[in-house]
Order: C-alpha cells, then sequence, then structure tokens
C-alpha cells in the first residue's frame, strides 16, 4: 500500500512547506531590483550586513531579485513579498504605488534627491574602433546600422533610451510631432531584436555580438568593458537624459514580514560615503558631490535632459509613450 | 516466415535519406549537447565543480529535486487512476476526459504559469484570502510545484492509455470470477501488466519535471538561493556573465535527462523482451 501512504505526506509537504520558508532568528530581507544592478548590490549587500552585524542588530541576509524593471514591479503587484524596490524609474514604483497601494503614492519624498540615491544616464556602446563611426542620435537611422536595446515595455532602461532618442528629436525638430515619431520608427526599424530586459540586451550585444550599436546604461557599459576588455566602446551622444533609479521600502510587506526598521536603514545607507563610494566603483553616479568628483574622469558631463522638466514627470510620460496606444505603439504599428 | 521487403527504395535512395537523418540529428541534437559540455569545462575542472559548490548552485539543485520529488508522484497517482478510469470502463464524455488530459501539451507553458499567478496572485482570485491567511503560493515553493505539477500531468496517463487499452480488461474480469476485490485486483493483476509502461512514464515526467522553464520562471520570482530552479539558475548565471558555471549547470542538467534517456532505453530494451516473451 505504498501508494496510498505517499499521497497524504506529499500533501502534508506541500502545505506545510510555505510555513517553513522564513527561518527564525536570521532576519531576511528582500530586494527586488532591476538587470543592471547585480554587481552593485552583490558588494552594497556585503558591507551593510557587515554594518548591521557590527551595529549589534544581529544577523541579516539579504537576497536578490533581478530583472527587467516593469517586470519586477509586476511581480511585486502580484504578490513577491519584497521588502524593498530598487528599480530603474519612478513609474513602476508608481504602478505599485497605484495599483497594490503596497506603499504610499508620495513615496518619493520619502528620502532625499527624488529618493535616488544614485543616477545614471544613457550612452552608446559600438564595437572596438567604432568600425560604422557612430557618434550621434542620426546615426541610428542609417540603413547599415543594426541598434540593440531592450523592450521599453518591459525594460526600465528602454524607456530611458526611448525618452533621450526623444529627447534628441524634439530638440533637432523643434517639437514636430510627426517628425520625432517619423525618427524613432526609422530607429526601431534597425533594432533586430527587443529583449526583456537590459541583460539580455547586454548579453544580445556583447556575447552574441548581435548589432553595431547598443543603447546602455552608462554603468551597464562600463561593466560590458570590464567583461569583455577590448572588444567595446563607449560613445557619448551630443545629449541625453538623467536617469534616476529610485529606491522605496514596500511598506506594507516590510510590516508583514517585521523588517520596516532594517529595510529603512538599508536603503538610507545607500546615501552614506561607503555606499556612495561602492556606487562610483560599480559605474553608477554618485549623489554626494565630494564622491562623484571622486570618479569625475569616468563621468564627463554632458548636457541631460529630465523626465520631470523635459517630460513632465513619469506619470505623463508613461501615459504619453509607452501606455498601450502610447508612441512606442505607433512607431512600432508604423515600423 | 520470409516477409517482403516494407520498403521499395533503391539502396542509393535509402542511404541518401540515412545520411540526411544523421545529418540532422548531428546538427539539431548532437552538437548542441556537445558545446554545452565543451563550455562547460571551458576553463577547467576546477571552474566546473567550483559552479556546483556555490551556495546558490546547491539551493537551486535541491530545490529542483524538492519541486520534482513532489510532483512526479502526484502526477504518478494521477495519471495511474486516470488511465484506469478511461480504459477499463466506457462513459460519457470519455474521449473530452482524454483531450482535458493532454491540455498541458497543448498549452504553452508561459500560459500555465500566468493562470496560476492569475488564481493565486497577490491581486488574483484567491489572492485576498491567501494573503488574510498569510499563505504564500506564488513567488514560493508550492507554486512552483502546482506549475511542475500542471506541465508534467499528461506523461503518465499518456504512456498508460495506450497500453491498457490494448491489454482490454479480460484479465481483471478473471480476476473478479475468481473472488478478487478491487486493491487485490489492481495491485495483482494490473500493477504487473502496466509496470514497465510506468517507469517509463515515471521517468519522462521526471525529466520534464526537473528541466521546466517558462511556467516555472513565471512563478518563480528568481531570488537566488531560495526561489530558482536549476534551470533558472542557469539563466541567471549566464546574465551574470558566469558563462562556465551557466555551463556547468547547464551540462548536469544534459546528464541528468541523459541519464533518464538511458534509463528509459534499458525499459525499453526489457519491454521489448517481456512482449515478445508473452506473445
Amino acid at each position: 500500500m505504498k501508494t496510498r501512504s505517499l499521497f497524504p505526506l506529499a500533501l502534508a509537504a506541500l502545505l506545510a512547506l510555505p510555513g517553513c520558508s522564513g527561518k527564525k532568528g536570521k532576519l531576511e530581507l528582500q530586494n527586488v531590483s532591476y538587470d543592471p544592478t547585480r554587481e552593485f548590490y552583490e558588494a552594497v549587500n556585503a558591507a551593510f550586513t557587515k554594518k548591521w552585524a557590527a551595529d549589534g542588530k544581529g544577523e541579516i541576509d539579504i537576497v536578490q531579485s533581478h530583472g527587467g524593471s516593469g517586470k519586477q514591479a509586476r511581480a511585486v503587484i502580484d504578490g513577491q513579498p519584497a521588502d524593498v524596490v530598487t528599480l530603474a524609474l519612478a513609474g513602476d514604483i508608481d504602478a505599485i504605488a497605484k495599483k497594490a497601494q503596497l506603499l504610499a503614492e508620495d513615496w518619493q519624498k520619502k528620502l532625499p534627491d527624488n529618493s535616488s540615491p544614485y543616477t545614471s544616464t544613457i550612452v552608446f556602446v559600438v564595437r572596438s574602433g567604432n568600425p560604422k563611426g557612430v557618434k550621434d542620435w542620426p546615426d541610428l537611422v542609417k540603413s547599415d546600422i543594426k541598434v540593440v536595446t531592450p523592450d521599453p515595455k518591459t525594460s526600465g532602461g528602454a524607456r530611458w533610451n526611448y525618452l533621450a532618442a526623444w529627447a534628441w528629436a524634439a530638440k533637432e525638430y523643434g517639437g514636430d510631432e510627426t517628425k520625432i515619431l517619423d525618427y524613432i520608427t526609422k530607429v526601431l526599424r534597425n533594432v533586430p531584436v527587443l529583449d526583456s530586459g537590459a541583460r539580455a540586451a547586454t548579453t544580445t550585444f556583447a556575447q552574441n555580438k548581435i548589432g553595431d550599436v547598443f543603447l546602455s546604461w552608462e554603468n551597464e557599459a562600463y561593466l560590458i568593458e570590464k567583461q569583455f576588455p577590448g572588444q567595446t566602446q563607449i560613445v557619448y551622444p551630443s545629449i541625453s537624459i538623467l536617469a534616476e533609479p529610485p529606491v522605496a521600502v514596500v511598506e506594507k510587506n516590510a510590516a508583514k514580514n517585521g523588517t520596516a526598521e532594517a529595510a529603512k536603514a538599508y536603503l538610507e545607507f545607500l546615501y552614506t560615503d561607503e555606499a556612495q563610494d561602492l556606487a562610483g566603483q560599480n559605474f553608477y553616479r554618485p549623489r554626494k558631490a565630494e564622491i562623484l568628483a571622486k570618479y569625475s574622469s569616468k563621468f564627463p558631463s554632458l548636457p541631460l535632459v529630465t523626465v520631470d522638466k523635459d517630460f513632465g514627470g513619469w506619470a505623463a510620460a508613461q501615459k504619453k509613450h509607452f501606455d498601450d496606444g502610447g508612441t512606442f505603439d505607433k512607431a512600432m504599428g508604423a515600423k | 516466415m520470409s516477409r517482403p521487403s516494407a520498403t521499395t527504395e533503391s539502396g542509393p535512395v535509402r542511404w541518401l535519406l540515412i545520411g540526411l537523418a544523421f545529418v540532422a540529428l548531428s546538427l539539431f541534437l548532437l552538437l548542441p549537447l556537445a558545446a554545452v559540455f565543451v563550455e562547460a569545462l571551458r576553463q577547467g575542472w576546477d571552474v566546473f565543480i567550483k559552479a556546483f559548490s556555490d551556495k546558490a548552485a546547491a539551493s537551486a539543485i535541491k530545490l529542483t529535486l524538492l519541486s520534482a520529488a513532489i510532483a512526479v508522484p502526484l502526477n504518478t497517482i494521477f495519471g495511474v487512476a486516470a488511465a484506469w478510469l478511461v480504459t477499463k470502463f466506457r462513459f460519457k464524455g470519455r474521449s473530452f476526459l482524454i483531450s482535458l488530459i493532454d491540455l498541458p501539451f497543448a498549452v504553452s507553458p508561459v500560459i500555465a504559469g500566468l493562470v496560476f499567478v492569475l488564481l493565486f496572485g497577490a491581486r488574483g482570485w484567491f489572492g485576498p484570502f491567501l494573503q488574510e491567511h498569510d499563505i504564500r503560493i506564488i513567488f514560493a515553493l508550492p507554486g512552483i510545484v502546482l506549475a511542475t505539477v500542471f506541465v508534467t500531468f499528461p506523461f503518465v496517463a499518456r504512456e498508460l492509455i495506450p497500453l491498457m487499452e490494448s491489454q482490454g480488461s479480460d484479465q481483471e474480469e478473471a480476476a473478479v470470477t475468481l473472488g478478487a476485490g478491487g486493491w487485490q485486483i489492481f495491485w495483482r493483476v494490473t500493477v504487473p501488466n502496466i509496470k514497465w509502461g510506468l517507469l517509463y512514464g515515471i521517468l519522462l515526467c521526471n525529466a520534464r519535471a526537473m528541466g521546466e522553464f517558462g511556467a516555472v520562471s513565471v512563478v518563480s520570482g528568481h531570488i537566488r538561493g531560495k526561489t530558482n530552479t536549476l534551470p533558472l539558475h542557469v539563466e541567471v548565471l549566464y546574465n551574470e556573465y558566469h558563462f562556465s558555471a551557466a555551463f556547468a549547470c547547464a551540462a548536469l542538467l544534459a546528464l541528468l535527462a541523459l541519464v533518464t534517456l538511458g534509463l528509459k532505453t534499458a525499459v525499453e530494451h526489457f519491454t521489448g523482451h517481456t512482449t515478445k516473451g508473452r506473445h
């Protein structure tokens, strides 16, 4: 009668397991993040774990999940028990606040600098020696150029890419939307693969050697140089966008998991000199001027538009460009 | 005993066809398989071995084995029960039931995952109830097991239905006339008749359970060291530029598949003999 005794056993195992997932005594903090932050948060988590123990707060285990920013926000809305989210753009955390009410809608005011402890921008990555001579945004529509960028519907980085391209075209064509949309359509026509996240797009470009130019986070661009030495180089376009990846405590989850204090301390830690330095080491632009100055050779200054000033904030930008029927859908349809 | 040859093709045509099949097989099956192992060992044995001693890898292996250990027995019980029902009894809606069993084969795994999110996600049908009682299904082990069970649902039943259909119920009927009870018939007549087919089904079910990516990816949450199964861990490693480690884990998965196929062949070999012996 082996089978008969197996069934209740399996059933019991299935039901008992959710209960034993959180080990008692050791605090566990879940950070749901976007794609290119893997290496940065690995360093931050090690530093924070040490500091937490040194402060006499005990042991803490920080677990990470990475993926396209939009996809990650969706998972938190669907119930992924994140204590903190560190995503690519404010719009994705807004979505969590609005659709699932897991944190206050004014979350972005809770920490300094729009709750963005580090910034970045969008740059071009080309093959070593820049064989196709890609220098600026107009080069992306040339017929012999293949452009790699992830999908703006699921990737935060891709949305920054899109807005940066839009910002250049808006300046070039004096805000004529027909012409801007035509430019965007032509760029999208040169895109052979739309990956769901920035890291997958990096792999497409750097490992699988697809495309001539990769629209990338500045930090990811430096990381490619580190991982694939001598194969790529960075080109700074004439204009780009100030990317502010924000962080927030997912209040309701943290309260339920008993991690509210640790979650808050973790995010505040990101503003300390130690973490700001780690940001610089991992190619993010630190917010603290003194620390940014230390890395100034790495981060040339260039004209940067901002979402708040030039696109009326993320809510407006999301609605106009990325929601169903937005300019991205129009451009894809015209493609 | 000499039968007329079933094929009428001339020699060259036959060799051409065999050659084509061989080239296709090498290109689509052998070459990728070889590439996995070559890539895995590119940086030497040390890196290969180290890929498994990593904490996240160990937990991924454990989770994969655990979810298979729950999903496979459940589907075995279900498969035997379903096959028994549809082959030993005739009732209305029987063919509909058989099609229903095949559903997981027809549905894309991504849809399978999303359906569970829709049902058990925080904003899903049962979401509020689950949250109230602090039961976690999606983005935790139960979700992974559910997705695995769904995807591997038909394997055992599909293997048994044709077998039991061809065997008919004569032997069971004979057992009844001899005064055997239900369980007695099941264990002493039915099971011995289907044991090899059953084993074959369980092996295939297990191979798929350990290898499933799509459905599990949707419900997993991708937390390293917690909810990453081995196939998901391969993706994570690949995305983190640990190519050799990624392929080392991929090689382990491939190895599991090869062992399964080896066992399957052995079973086939054995079954071939027993059926020959019986007829």
